[in-house]
């Protein structure tokens, strides 16, 4: 019974705070009506057996605790007069409402005037419906400092008077490129992080790729969620493929390609098709093709480099980064050779980026220049935080030596 | 409706903008407290002389001591305030952002306390 309460806890408390919170304002309110919910479920539910629409009732719920919790308050507070009136109607809450409600609450959890790591927090706790302890376990902070950086953050919202409102149409794509920063920062954080227990990782990645559905579900005209999720599902099929059977990192080229996530990549490319298909490209949208130029070479040297090149470019022009520069080097190394690739990457000041000294340490190698190989290969590892990708740092290193 | 605080900000120490530039400036903000005003949303704005033009007043063992401000030393001043009513933070957003247009400098946006009802 637990097990299921917990099921249901997982799935519908962020639509259970989005609906509350419509009714009354305030986000702390919302979720003590929805967390009084789940309690009396697990009270009830033992006994009376679960009911047959078990987010109805948790809804209904926390709809009669928060009237409670407002009488208690005896409050004379407008608001709260307004919120009991709301909360007593009793009329059923419909669907799309229930949408609409969700759409407003990532709005809201991914307003830029709260700070990266407060909004990704947010997003987790409110619309992933993750626990302050499974949030806290993943990013490696003690259980306390993430609370203290949620309700921070939640109260900030109540002071600041940040809306619970989709901005209009003239502020939606500004507003909706920090949503999608947000979980595409919960992905890679699961992809690459630097810290954190490998299986909440796995779960994070996981947790993206349902928000990245979930957004698509709520605004399936944006071609740039499309493209966010394709471009996820990309890179995810290949998380098998990633680590050998001792667990140690394996660069693309060297992957086993037959253990790509064939399912996967057959959405990623699907959905790539149909937000290519609106000519409206962006970014993560470029992203998934270059990803899925990758999955079309059944080995690495079948990949199409020019194609890739290509669409390097065109990101270049819409995003220019020296990240995406020096990515886009490594493609041309691929084509004109790594001397070319290196007069672009020693342009570029990205000192305290790993891979930075990484792809030089691999172009320098390339060329024979094996001591100043050497010595990138050590910045690369003393920049490094990822224990994985520390040790296959230090494999090539050994083997440069070796030679 | 809420009530907030637009500070303008500048670097201490900061040399002031040539005069042409400045009339600009001054020219512009006039001409968005107008369009605060036309909405209803202004209640208050000023310049305000440098930090060092200051005098901080304190209780001090039942005295009361005067000395030469500012009370804090800072990197960044507040060249003027602008207080305005909005219906919520992305209002009020939306009336810093064509305050920092004119004034070419940052603006800090800070709720102020809810005025509980008389």
């Amino acid at each position: 019974m637990s097990a299921e309460i917990a099921r249901v806890f997982r799935a519908e408390y962020g639509r259970a705070v989005a609906v509350l919170a419509r009714f009354l304002g305030d986000l702390s309110l919302a979720e003590e009506a929805v967390q009084d919910a789940f309690t009396t479920a697990l009270e009830r539910w033992p006994h009376d057996g679960v009911p047959p629409a078990p987010a109805g009732w948790i809804i209904t719920t926390a709809r009669h605790r928060a009237i409670d919790r407002l009488r208690r308050e005896a409050s004379r507070d407008r608001r709260h007069a307004d919120a009991m009136r709301l909360l007593a109607s009793d009329e059923p809450i419909e669907e799309h409402d229930v949408n609409d409600d969700q759409l407003r609450l990532i709005f809201t959890c991914c307003h830029p005037s709260l700070a990266p790591e407060a909004q990704l927090a947010l997003t987790l706790r409110l619309i992933g419906g993750l626990t302050t302890a499974e949030i806290a376990r993943a990013f490696l902070v003690p259980e306390s400092t993430m609370g203290q950086r949620l309700s921070r953050a939640k109260a900030k919202i109540r002071a600041a008077g940040i809306p619970y409102r989709v901005p209009d149409a003239a502020q939606r794509p500004a507003r909706l490129r920090f949503v999608l920063a947000v979980i595409y920062l919960v992905f890679n954080e699961g992809y690459s992080a630097t810290t954190g227990e490998a299986l909440m990782r796995a779960a994070l990645c996981d947790e993206a790729i349902r928000l990245g559905r979930l957004l698509l579900a709520l605004m399936p005209e944006e071609s740039e969620v499309a493209g966010l999720l394709s471009l996820m599902l990309f890179i995810d099929a290949r998380r098998a493929a990633r680590a050998d059977e001792h667990g140690a990192f394996v660069r693309l080229a060297d992957q086993d390609r037959s253990a790509w996530n064939g399912a996967r990549l057959a959405e990623a490319r699907a959905l790539l098709r149909a937000c290519l298909a609106r000519n409206a490209p962006g970014a993560y949208q470029i992203q998934a093709a270059i990803n899925a130029v990758h999955s079309d070479a059944t080995e690495a040297d079948a990949t199409d480099w020019p194609q890739i090149l290509a669409l390097y470019d065109r990101l270049m022009a819409i995003n220019p980064s020296p990240v995406v520069a020096l990515n886009r080097a490594v493609v041309v190394a691929e084509i004109d050779g790594p001397a070319r690739a290196l007069d672009i990457v020693d342009e570029l000041a990205l000192d305290g980026y790993h891979p930075f000294h990484a792809v030089r340490a691999d172009l320098l190698r390339r060329l024979g220049l094996d001591a100043d190989a050497s010595l990138a290969y050590q910045a690369a590892i003393s920049r490094c935080a990822n224990a994985r990708e520390r040790e296959f740092l230090e494999r090539r290193l050994h083997e440069l030596r070796a030679n | 409706m809420k009530t907030y605080l637009l500070s303008v900000c500048y670097p201490a120490g900061a040399s002031q903008p040539p005069p042409d530039a400045l009339r600009k400036i001054m020219r512009d903000v006039h001409g968005v407290q107008q369009q605060m005003q036309a909405a209803g949303a202004w209640v208050f704005s000023g310049g305000l002389h440098p930090a060092n033009t200051a005098t901080v007043i304190r209780q001090q063992g039942g005295d009361v001591v005067t000395t030469d401000g500012p009370f804090i030393e800072s990197k960044e001043q507040i060249g003027g305030i602008t207080i305005l009513r909005a219906a919520d933070l992305d209002a009020a957003l939306e009336w810093a952002r064509q305050l920092a247009s004119a004034t070419t400098t940052p603006i800090e946006v800070r709720p102020f306390f809810e005025q509980p009802p008389a």
